[in-house]
């Protein structure tokens, strides 16, 4: 906590027992935290109280005698007496409760929310037991779909704020309101705007009753038929903190977990519904083996000896720099460990990265001396975002630093080639032209926009950095941080990257200059571009692919085609067939998430631990089993024998990780052990006018970047989430529509150096002139590459006239 | 009956051109602003607290003393409360429409007295003459340099807005009033800590002031404080305005001294009750108010204090007399259907109790009543006004709620007798009633009623 030792403390009386609690806190919270439940509805902890439900009437006593009031809405103050269970505040809960039911329908029984309910468990503790309500009770159509993943139910609606609160407090998309007025007031969305939140499923969360259910859980299961565990969410790389649920060994939802140092509970839809995956059919479960050009289904033992005699060969005949590693950014730390020791002890080779060639150097990433956490939003001057746009690709990071901006005042800059999620909340807003970015750092360094160049020159600063869109080149968030460092008095810099356990992996030594515990590799090896030319060329003959699919994930897949065509012997590790994957020669299956245990470590260097809660299917196998079977295939067995003996034996051979085992994660430190910096290596001196790329002067620039609905191969196996994304569209300002000849709803052939595709025009005014902005990774995905010029022809004028 | 006329005197005298500014000028008006120039901001705030000048909105605070809680961020805010929409209260709109500049000598005292450079009125969105009328005075006014930049050629800036409400009855309520000034739903605010003197329209100190409690600023000054006070010998000073309608000979609005009893005002000024029938019961301060019987209340004399005592509020000023033909349960139905119908919906007790009640109360006026249901409605109320006590103690944000059991305190005080007979009997047997097996409910007879007497230019637009 923060300015804890500025607390003052007052003393206040509950139901005759005093308390010291902290001055100004609200009087609910007081009594809770003091042992004293008082029953409520409206009032959540992270959000503003609004006084809307009454369940929270308690008396105080005042001069003029005693006086019943809200305890969500009044704060502590000394020497209170505060009375949360006489006759007449018993009397008062009971009214409530009987106000509430009255129009409530008995529809309990095939509820989602009986059972976990808060108006059936208050209404038995707290209410008269029988309703005196005879008339009939009030009617809505039930229940009305508000988007692709949740729907209403206004009869069930105790009107409570929550979701409204949440929507326009948290994430910032208002979509869904209160109408009508009275006892004819209900919930809903506005015409013809769904509530297509990418935070919807929370609101189905925190609803106090059954009004807001959540299409991928309804009517799936009982409450107290549901195993329940602790994990994190592997999509976000903030690795928010989430309980699975499941019955019968089928995971039936996540809920968010309230840990103060991440996600206060919250989720992004796809942290919140992307399990379907896991239970697809399509899932591998058996070795596959390429005979006579076919996969064939084959057993363990025969895969793993072709497997790791090819592997020899390969070793035997040209040395271990004739093999490559690449992937393990998916997986836990122990996996990515085993990877590291089979890449570096067993195939010999300094050819292994986690990283897709779409990511910052893994010095910067992985040892920036300076690191930001996430709780440092709180208490920053000022927050710099210039990276990807994190409502798209960072959900948590994105509520945080909304959260800093909107109820904590503080002044955030963000710089992004086009609009973003926390436009609307940002002091200072910078667009430029793809490929510019350089050009504007250079410009801010100089002093130029002094408002930016003020903001960033308090004394708190956080720089959030990242790729921002793929014109500009892996280096320019490397050169923000260096210019941030000149302008601010501190700053806290904490480098994005997009895969879940980057950082995991990075720690892990998967990087081709990066030894476990971020020590420097003297000769460094090739980077992922690097392996997949070296394939190409015939220097590197044999792949072994970890949970990765380079041929979606390059941002010039061209690269990757060559390399993985021309591979002489591929080996895959993974969970589903992939574009990558079809040109392997041994398909081993792997277990995925929930499916094994072991830890990650999050953007921000977090540790926490994952949990199994079922089976993996088949014969499917952690990454870490299959990689040590191979090395002692390979006869220089690795002797790894769990994910909780791994974890040790990184505690004890990488130093950062001393002490966090999975016992300590499990008992001591369930919030995660943020790893310590020290002991890494000191960070690059950069200067803070970098060389790059420059913005082209040609008309148009492309803008590429990832949203967050992809066609990701987890994704497609996602029932609810699959049809989300926006599929194969094209940005265009509205003020460039008429001089290209496009209208909405056209579509388009867009063209640069290395690839072409066709797209559907979007008329966007976030989009500035001059820019074509296509999301990456989208169905019927393109091939656009990263370079920045771009032309755009009209293939099918269609769409609006 | 001596007392001079304040507020409605130019009406009066010169019923044609009141509202007019060459009118307002000529008797007078903008004198009192113009000097307020010459007076600091303490004095202006010190006469009106000595003055006695009560907020005739219906909570009855001390104007001045309101003033004084001006938090001192700026800029301030100034709100003229014009959403005059109390069942039974029409003396605003008199106000508005008949004397406008009156109103905007007063908003510009209060404007100079608090350190206002910009004020709103908000004007009843159903009330559209009186709206054109205020619209046009604040264009002559600003024509004239009375409002705008520099006024009175001073150096102080006042502007001024006239907004239109949404037509809710809820926005009368001063937070929900600036929530929906701000363009918000109009829904009270939290109170802590969203008083409008510190946190008020934008968050910033505000005051919200009902249109004849400014109306009578220009009147103060002129005459002093002493001379205000020295109008009446009653413990209210000056004069009040009230809305008399219902079962009387001449309903209408009256601008009265302090000190007189309900009798004078029912029987003299209102001239008795229609066609010689008994007085049963009224209403003294709107519909939210208790009701009195004659036989306790008619010789209380018609102060704050004495109105309050005996369990009421003068409120906004409005009296509903009801004459023995009146049937208890389909007045206190209209009433407890009104609120329900304005509750904004924000709290629960509100929200759901005012429609249950509704409920009953129709039940036992259409025959289906239970001999339990008075005590249920009792018990109801109980769950949004604590012991159905006067003032009352709420379980609501706002005091709408509490403002429904009013009906239900006389129904179990005074005519329990009626209620239950209602239920013995199975239906109502009052003038008007819905026989048995007949659709729909109870409903007064006002919303059909000819205006054929009333001058063209007063109509009520778009009504008979």
């Amino acid at each position: 906590m923060t300015s804890s030792d500025n607390i003052n403390l007052v003393l206040i009386t509950i139901n005759g027992v005093e308390h010291q609690v902290p001055e100004g806190e609200l009087l609910i919270k007081a009594a809770q935290d003091n042992g004293t439940y008082i029953p409520r509805f409206c009032w959540h902890p992270r959000m503003n109280p609004v006084g809307m439900c009454r369940m929270c009437l308690v008396e105080i006593e005042t001069p003029r005698g005693p006086m019943m009031i809200t305890a969500c809405t009044n704060t502590v103050n000394d020497g209170m007496t505060v009375d949360t269970e006489n006759p007449a505040v018993k009397k008062a809960q009971e009214a409530i409760l009987e106000f509430l039911l009255a129009n409530h329908p008995l529809d309990c029984p095939v509820c989602d929310k009986g059972g976990e309910c808060p108006l059936q468990d208050q209404a038995m503790a707290y209410g008269p037991g029988e309703s005196r309500f005879v008339e009939i009770k009030r009617t809505f159509e039930k229940p009305i779909p508000i988007s692709d993943l949740v729907l209403l139910d206004r009869e069930r609606c105790v009107l409570c704020a929550r979701c409204t609160r949440f929507s326009d407090e948290i994430s910032g998309d208002p979509l869904i309101e209160f109408k009508e007025r009275g006892n004819k007031t209900e919930i809903n969305t506005f015409p013809d705007l769904p509530f297509s939140s990418y935070f919807s499923g929370n609101t189905v969360q925190i609803c106090p009753v059954g009004a807001l259910t959540a299409k991928p859980y309804r009517f799936r299961a009982r409450p107290w038929d549901l195993r329940k565990i602790e994990s994190s969410s592997m999509f976000d790389t903030a690795h928010p903190r989430i309980e699975i649920h499941a019955s019968q060994n089928e995971i039936l939802r996540y809920t968010g977990v309230d840990i103060d140092a991440i996600n206060h509970g919250w989720l992004s839809d796809k942290d919140r519904f992307g399990f379907e995956y896991l239970r697809s059919e399509q899932r591998i479960s058996q070795p596959l083996m390429r005979l006579n050009g076919e996969l064939t289904e084959v057993s363990w033992a025969e895969a793993l000896d072709v497997v790791a005699t090819r592997l020899q060969l390969i070793k035997d005949e040209d040395g271990g720099e004739a093999l490559a590693v690449v992937g393990g950014a998916n997986g836990t730390n122990e996996d990515a460990y085993a990877l590291s020791r089979l890449a570096r002890e067993v195939l010999e080779t300094p050819h292994v990265d986690a990283r897709m060639d779409d990511a910052l150097s893994s010095h910067f990433l992985a040892a920036t001396v300076d690191r930001a956490l996430i709780s440092d939003l709180d208490e920053a001057d000022t927050i710099l975002v210039w990276g990807p746009d994190l409502k798209e690709e960072h959900p948590t990071l994105y509520l945080r630093v909304r959260r800093a901006a909107q109820e904590l005042g503080k002044t955030l800059v963000v710089i992004h080639p086009r609009a973003t999620g926390l436009d609307d909340r940002a002091t200072h807003k910078l667009t430029y032209r793809p490929g510019g970015g350089f050009a504007l750092a250079a410009e801010i360094a100089n002093g130029d926009h002094t408002d930016v160049v003020g903001a960033l020159s308090l004394d708190r600063v956080v720089a959030l950095v990242g790729i921002a869109s793929y014109g500009d080149g892996p280096r320019l968030a490397e050169s923000v941080a260096a210019m941030t460092r000149d302008l601010a008095g501190s700053v806290k810099i904490l480098p994005l990257n997009s895969r879940s356990n980057t950082f995991g992996a990075l720690d892990m030594g998967l990087a081709p200059d990066l030894h476990p515990g971020r020590l420097a590799v003297e000769k460094p090896g090739r980077d992922t571009a690097e392996i997949m030319q070296g394939l190409g060329s015939g220097e590197i003959r044999g792949l072994v692919i970890a949970g990765a699919d380079p041929l979606r994930d390059m941002p010039d897949p061209r690269k990757a085609v060559e390399g993985l065509e021309t591979a002489e012997y591929v080996v895959a590790v993974d969970l589903f067939h992939n574009d990558s994957n079809a040109h392997a020669d041994v398909i081993l299956p792997a277990a995925g998430f929930a499916e094994k245990e072991g830890t990650i470590t999050n953007v921000e260097g977090r540790v926490q631990k994952v949990n199994q809660i079922r089976p993996a299917p088949g014969s499917a196998r952690p990454d870490w089993s299959i990689l040590d079977d191979l090395a002692a295939h390979m006869d220089l067995p690795l002797g790894l024998a769990s994910a909780e003996t791994i974890a040790k034996e990184i505690a004890e051979s990488v130093p950062l990780y001393g002490g966090v085992t999975h016992d300590h994660l499990e008992w001591e430190a369930r919030d995660g052990v943020v790893v310590p910096m020290e002991g890494s290596q000191p960070f690059d001196y950069v200067p803070v006018v970098l060389d790059g790329p420059q913005a082209p002067g040609a008309q148009l620039t492309l803008h590429r970047a990832r949203t967050m609905y992809d066609d990701g191969v987890r994704l497609r196996h996602c029932h609810h989430l699959h049809r989300l994304g926006p599929g194969p569209m094209a940005h265009i300002n509205p003020s460039d529509a008429p001089g290209l000849g496009v209208k909405a709803g056209a579509r388009v052939r867009v063209t640069t150096s290395q690839g072409e595709g066709e797209f559907v025009a979007v008329l966007d005014e976030g989009t500035p002139p001059g820019v074509v902005y296509v999301p990456v990774n989208q169905i019927d995905g393109s091939t656009l590459g990263t370079d920045p010029v771009v032309r755009v022809r009209t293939v099918d004028p269609g769409g609006e006239p | 009956m001596t007392t001079p006329l304040l507020v409605t005197k130019r009406m009066t005298e010169y019923p044609t051109d009141s509202h007019t500014i060459d009118r307002y000028e000529a008797t007078g008006g903008y004198a009192e602003a113009r000097r307020s120039f010459s007076l600091t901001r303490d004095e202006i705030v010190e006469e009106v607290k000595a003055s006695g000048l009560l907020g005739r909105g219906g909570a009855a605070f001390s104007a001045g003393l309101k003033w004084s809680f001006l938090a001192p961020a700026r800029p301030s805010y100034l709100v003229i409360n014009a959403d005059e929409s109390e069942p039974g209260t029409f003396k605003d709109r008199q106000l508005l429409e008949r004397d406008p500049h009156q109103m905007l000598e007063g908003l510009i005292i209060t404007a100079v007295a608090n350190e206002v450079h910009h004020a709103f009125i908000y004007v009843r969105g159903e009330y559209a003459k009186p709206a054109r009328r205020v619209q046009q005075a604040v264009e002559e006014a600003y024509a004239k340099g009375y409002l705008g930049q520099g006024i009175f050629d001073s150096e102080y800036d006042l502007e001024v807005i006239v907004h239109l409400g949404g037509g809710a009855y809820i926005c009368g309520e001063e937070t929900a009033l600036i929530n929906s000034l701000e363009g918000l739903r109009g829904e009270p605010r939290l109170k802590p800590p969203y008083f409008p003197a510190a946190k008020g329209l934008y968050m910033m100190p505000t005051i919200v002031n009902n249109v004849e409690t400014v109306s009578n600023l220009s009147h103060i000054l002129s005459m002093g404080a002493d001379g205000y006070t020295g109008l009446t010998d009653s413990t209210d000073t000056g004069t009040f305005m009230m809305s008399l309608s219902g079962h009387v000979n001449k309903p209408g609005n009256y601008e009265l001294p302090h000190g007189i009893t309900w009798r004078d005002l029912i029987y003299d000024i209102g001239g008795g009750i229609r066609d010689g029938k008994e007085l049963k019961t009224w209403i003294p301060g709107g519909a939210s108010a208790p009701w009195f019987i004659p036989e306790e209340h008619i010789d209380l004399e018609i102060t704050k204090d004495a109105t309050a005592s005996a369990g009421s509020m003068l409120g906004s000023g409005a009296v509903i007399v009801m004459d023995e033909d009146t049937c208890m349960v389909r007045a206190a139905e209209r009433i407890v259907r009104f609120f329900s119908h304005e509750s904004c919906g924000q709290c629960t007790p509100c929200r759901e109790g005012t429609t249950w009640m509704e409920m009953i109360l129709r039940r036992i006026e259409n025959g289906e009543g239970r001999a339990v249901d008075l005590d249920l409605l009792v018990d109801v109320s109980d769950g949004i006004s604590i012991d159905l006590a006067w003032p009352p103690k709420m379980t609501t944000i706002c005091p709408l709620g509490p403002s429904a059991v009013s009906p239900i305190i006389a129904l179990r005080d005074y005519f329990r007798d009626e209620v239950q007979e209602h239920v013995m009997r199975g239906g109502c047997w009052f003038p008007g009633a819905v026989k048995p097996g007949e659709a729909g409910r109870p409903m007064a007879s006002v919303s059909g009623e000819s205006q054929a007497g009333i001058p063209e230019g007063d109509r009520i637009e778009g009504s008979p």
